[in-house]
């Protein structure tokens, strides 16, 4: 009897504790930086993609929404020259994040996708390319990788030194 | 003539309010529900979400009426009006203020309480109808629920009756003047809450419905406007119950005269249709032989002994 009244009691107390609930388009949500939301695509430092289509997003995506067609410019630097992400099927789980190599497909916190109709969910690569460099300011795959690209030979990387002629180790 | 026009003004009127009451109370009590689990409940259409209830009726006009193939079709279409007539017929007696009353008869109170059984008829009907076995269950102990918590919701305002020397509802409210009954039957109020509670059956006492064992009890089988009309059924029932705690043991239309009498009465109303809201906001449902022993074990001596003391107390003071 007692403890029935008392829980009444204590129910009614909660007339005056603070909603939890948030008013939503009106107010946010506070996002963790980490947040997994809209997939995009970044630059490095120069400007330039930093994609370099090798297909382990594609790989480790468990729900295959990724599609990307690699392809080669004429300084020798790898490009996607489509790159597609289903986001009516993405279920954010990270993964490319996690087996890009060169940080190029990132997830931001915005979770706002919402479109009348299925088909614009599908990003193309103009969709998903931004114009920064995302959550790594310095990073630029091609400077540091000992891959010879258009502009920058063999031993021109930062913290690689210039290759060594094999003929001189000679005994 | 005249006096007929009134009559009939006041018929409507009471109609019109109650119905309207009865479907603002599902706001409400979502509303009030909310504010009780630190929520705001629907808040977006209209000013403060009011409106939810006309976009509820829309779409619950719009359902399907489905009736289910195995059912017994006419008992089981019949079955939700019973409890909307019956509950809205138990306001004829209820005196909202000096004057407005549809029908002020010398056996108002026993007409409100067989009202408030024919209820029972809605349940079992509508339960047996369905011929699905959860319903059958729901409708068993809405039944039994309401049979026994009728024994002692009649006793335990016998002590109202002995004080007031009338059965009619306006003559106990008149006989408040000095002294609202809640003071000298706080017994006989505590079990006609807990009756009306059952009676109703409402949270914590809803397992005729009991959603998590019964999936909806007696009315798992009914939708659109037919499952609308127990629901309106279900909360007519609260407000008839609440006002009738305000008549009986506070007083109905007394109180200070800075408001009129009506305001006075709705206002007691309201703040019982809120203690129901708060019950079920915070109690669980007993088990149902729990609820039973409860009823035959405690209530029923209880408002027994209610009854006799009082009327020991009547014989001995005023002869």
């Amino acid at each position: 009897m007692f403890s029935i009244l008392r829980s009444l009691w204590l129910t009614f107390l909660h007339t005056f504790h603070k909603r939890f609930t948030i008013q939503y388009p009106e107010e946010k949500a506070k996002l963790p930086a980490r947040w997994r939301g809209r997939i995009v695509l970044t630059r490095d430092p120069d400007g330039a993609e930093r994609c370099v289509a090798c297909y382990l997003c594609a790989a480790a995506c468990p729900v295959d929404c990724i599609s990307l067609q690699a392809a080669e410019d004429e300084t020798g630097r790898r490009y996607p020259e489509f790159f597609r992400i289903n986001f009516s099927r993405c279920i954010f789980c990270g993964f490319c994040e996690d087996a890009c190599p060169t940080y190029a497909i990132q997830l931001t916190p915005d979770f706002e996708l919402v479109e009348y109709d299925r088909q614009n969910l599908v990003y193309e690569k103009e969709n998903l390319l931004i114009s920064g460099p995302g959550k790594y300011h310095d990073y630029n795959f091609y400077r540091v990788a000992g891959y010879a690209v258009g502009g920058k030979g063999k031993g021109e990387a930062e913290r690689e030194d210039p290759p060594i002629d094999i003929h001189d180790l000679k005994p | 003539m005249s006096d007929t026009l009134y009559y009939l003004l006041i018929i409507v009127g009471v109609l019109v309010v109650m119905l309207t009451i009865a479907a603002l109370l599902i706001w409400y009590e979502r509303r009030m529900l909310a504010l009780w689990q630190d929520r705001y409940g629907p808040n977006r259409v209209g000013p403060f979400g009011l409106m939810q209830v006309m976009a509820d009726m829309v779409k619950i006009f719009f359902k399907e009426d489905w009736i289910a193939p195995f059912a017994d079709k006419w008992v089981f279409i019949f079955a939700p009006t019973i409890i909307v007539v019956a509950v809205l017929l138990g306001f004829a007696v209820v005196p909202f203020a000096p004057g407005i009353v549809v029908a002020d008869m010398n056996i108002g109170l026993l007409y409100f309480l067989a009202m408030s059984s024919l209820g029972a008829y809605s349940i079992l009907l509508g339960g047996i109808s369905s011929n699905n076995k959860y319903s059958l269950l729901g409708s068993l102990r809405g039944a039994a629920q309401v049979i026994s918590y009728e024994v002692f919701m009649g006793i335990s305002l016998m002590g109202v009756v002995i004080l007031s020397d009338s059965f009619s509802l306006v003559k106990i409210v008149e006989a408040q003047k000095n002294m609202w009954f809640v003071i000298p039957q706080f017994i006989g109020f505590v079990i006609f809450f807990i009756a009306g509670v059952a009676e109703t059956h409402r949270a914590p006492f809803d397992l005729p419905e009991a959603e998590s064992e019964l999936v909806a009890g007696f009315h798992s089988e009914y939708s659109g406007m037919k499952f609308g009309m127990f629901f309106v059924g279900e909360y007519l029932g609260i407000t008839l119950i609440s006002a009738m705690i305000a008549t009986f043991f506070f007083g109905g239309w007394l109180g200070p005269s800075f408001l009129p009498p009506v305001v006075w009465f709705f206002i007691k109303t309201f703040a019982f249709i809120t203690l129901f809201i708060l019950l079920r906001a915070s109690l669980p449902r007993p088990r149902y032989d729990q609820l039973m022993s409860l009823g035959w074990k405690i209530l029923l001596p209880l408002s027994l002994v209610n009854l006799l003391v009082t009327a020991a107390i009547k014989l001995a003071i005023g002869g």
